[in-house]
């Protein structure tokens, strides 16, 4: 019984009026959620947490650097997976959800590699250093610009969705290219310190701001995502009645 | 079935190359292309041996890249203007041996000029004469994966606006890892090292390629068609 009602509901989540209104329900909430977790991570980072005995305060950048590196990495699967899913069944909402995560993820991309610049100044000494974690998180940035540039160059938004689609799908090699890039090569960057089987090379004093941090970037997704998905239902369907109908609703 | 799928992939061959053939100027024109980069890069940088040969194995790819580059606008997009591509879709439907056979005539016409002149080009660049070898190998295997990426960037940009911008955007971050694993290998054959691991790398990318971009070529020129 509860199986069927959810299964109705899922269903019906695909029509665009139903997802409009069930969006606009929930992101509020994701964006409250996300400025409490991203307001208790910051203030633990930055207060609570003693500075790094060997690099200062400077190291507490690592809490925005390594939870926008891995949303940026995170949000390109969800984006392949809606991306799949689009070309399989042809569900417009799947299309204009895959399309929406692009700019999210290209933006976080952008803010992992200032921050990891900001913080490799006086650290390594240079702003920029050709090793492979690097290069690959740069490569992440241009394959999301290129996602962006393909899907706007078309006329017909369904069909750049697809297209745009094929490519994401071509350059999902590129995730496991970053994430095992600190261990195939001899980089800079260092290796991972936090592992999820067997034990973390960090201190656990620096463990509770970065989980909190992870879980804001996350609902920072999905609230940046409900919002975008909304406004593009809008646009796309600007001359449907139910949009005329919401805005109307909306508006009195 | 299968006879008449070759069928059509052997006379689209055919036909790509006869039409090489009859615009040779056009065709070489790459080569050309591929000649002023390594020409230019010595007046640009200065011509200091040394420095020439650290650069050669990225100039040279880098060079062949962007001639390759060049020819991949006009993969499609004539047979997509005079209506021939929807007609690969009707009838035996043999998109996939058509992608190929189009494919290897962009090879030929592109990525085997480049291999057979690259010995000359290493020379201009002054690349140590031991590392040759393996700047020839790293072209045989590395310039498919050229041609089939840069069809899929192509096939994914053939009915946009702005189509030719796109495309080299497109292909960037599709190419890097052939880049990297093709010049690693010249850099460490040029330091008198083994460049096995980056050659192994190297075929296992354009095998990937090879398998699976014309199916990505197939689906997006069918897209772009609808």
């Amino acid at each position: 019984m509860i199986w069927k009602t959810l299964k109705i509901w899922f269903h019906k989540l695909g029509s665009a009026p139903s997802f409009y209104r069930f969006a606009r329900v929930v992101s509020p909430w994701l964006w409250f959620g996300f400025a409490v977790t991203a307001a208790y991570g910051l203030y633990l980072a930055l207060y609570v947490v003693p500075p790094d005995y060997q690099q200062g305060d400077s190291a507490r950048i690592l809490y925005i650097h390594v939870p926008a590196a891995w949303q940026a990495m995170f949000i390109y699967l969800v984006m392949t997976i809606l991306a799949i899913i689009a070309l399989i069944w042809r569900i417009r909402l799947t299309e204009i959800l895959a399309m929406s995560c692009a700019p999210i993820g290209a933006a976080l991309t952008l803010v992992c590699l200032v921050t990891g610049s900001l913080w490799g100044k006086p650290m390594w000494g240079t702003w920029w250093e050709w090793d492979a974690r690097l290069t690959s998180m740069l490569v992440l940035l241009f394959i999301y610009i290129g996602i962006m540039g393909l899907y706007a160059a078309f006329d017909d938004r369904r069909k750049g969705a697809r297209i745009a689609s094929v490519l994401i799908i071509a350059g999902a090699v590129n995730i496991p290219i970053i994430h095992f890039s600190v261990e195939w090569w001899n980089t800079l960057h260092q290796g991972a310190t936090i592992k999820l089987t067997g034990e973390s090379s960090m201190d656990p004093s620096m463990l509770p701001p970065l989980i909190w941090m992870v879980i804001s970037t996350k609902l920072f997704f999905g609230a940046a995502l409900l919002d975008r998905a909304r406004n593009e239902l809008l646009d796309q369907d600007r001359s449907k009645k139910w949009v005329a109908r919401q805005v109307l609703e909306t508006s009195s | 079935m299968i006879e008449s799928r070759t069928h059509a992939a052997a006379a689209l061959f055919r036909r790509d190359m006869k039409l090489a053939f009859r615009r040779l100027g056009e065709s070489l024109l790459p080569l050309f292309f591929l000649f002023t980069v390594i020409v230019l890069i010595p007046l640009g940088v200065g011509p200091g041996p040394n420095l020439l040969s650290r650069m050669a194995p990225g100039m040279v790819w880098v060079a062949a890249l962007l001639a390759s580059l060049l020819a991949l606008e006009h993969l499609f997009r004539p047979d997509l203007e005079d209506g021939t591509l929807e007609q690969w879709f009707v009838g035996e439907r043999a998109v996939y041996a058509r992608v190929m056979a189009r494919l290897l005539s962009h090879w030929l016409v592109t990525g085997l000029p480049v291999i057979v002149f690259s010995p000359l080009a290493a020379e201009m660049l002054n690349l140590p004469r031991h590392a040759l070898g393996t700047l020839i190998v790293s072209l045989v295997i590395g310039t498919p994966a050229l041609s089939l990426l840069g069809g899929l960037a192509a096939s994914l940009t053939l009915s946009t606006r702005g189509a030719s911008v796109l495309l080299s955007i497109l292909i960037f971050p599709l190419i890097v890892p052939l880049v990297i694993f093709a010049t690693g290998a010249v850099s460490m054959a040029a330091d008198s090292l083994d460049p096995g691991a980056h050659l192994g790398l190297l075929a296992a990318f354009t095998i990937l390629s090879l398998t699976l971009a014309p199916i990505g070529i197939a689906a997006a020129l069918r897209m772009n068609l609808e």
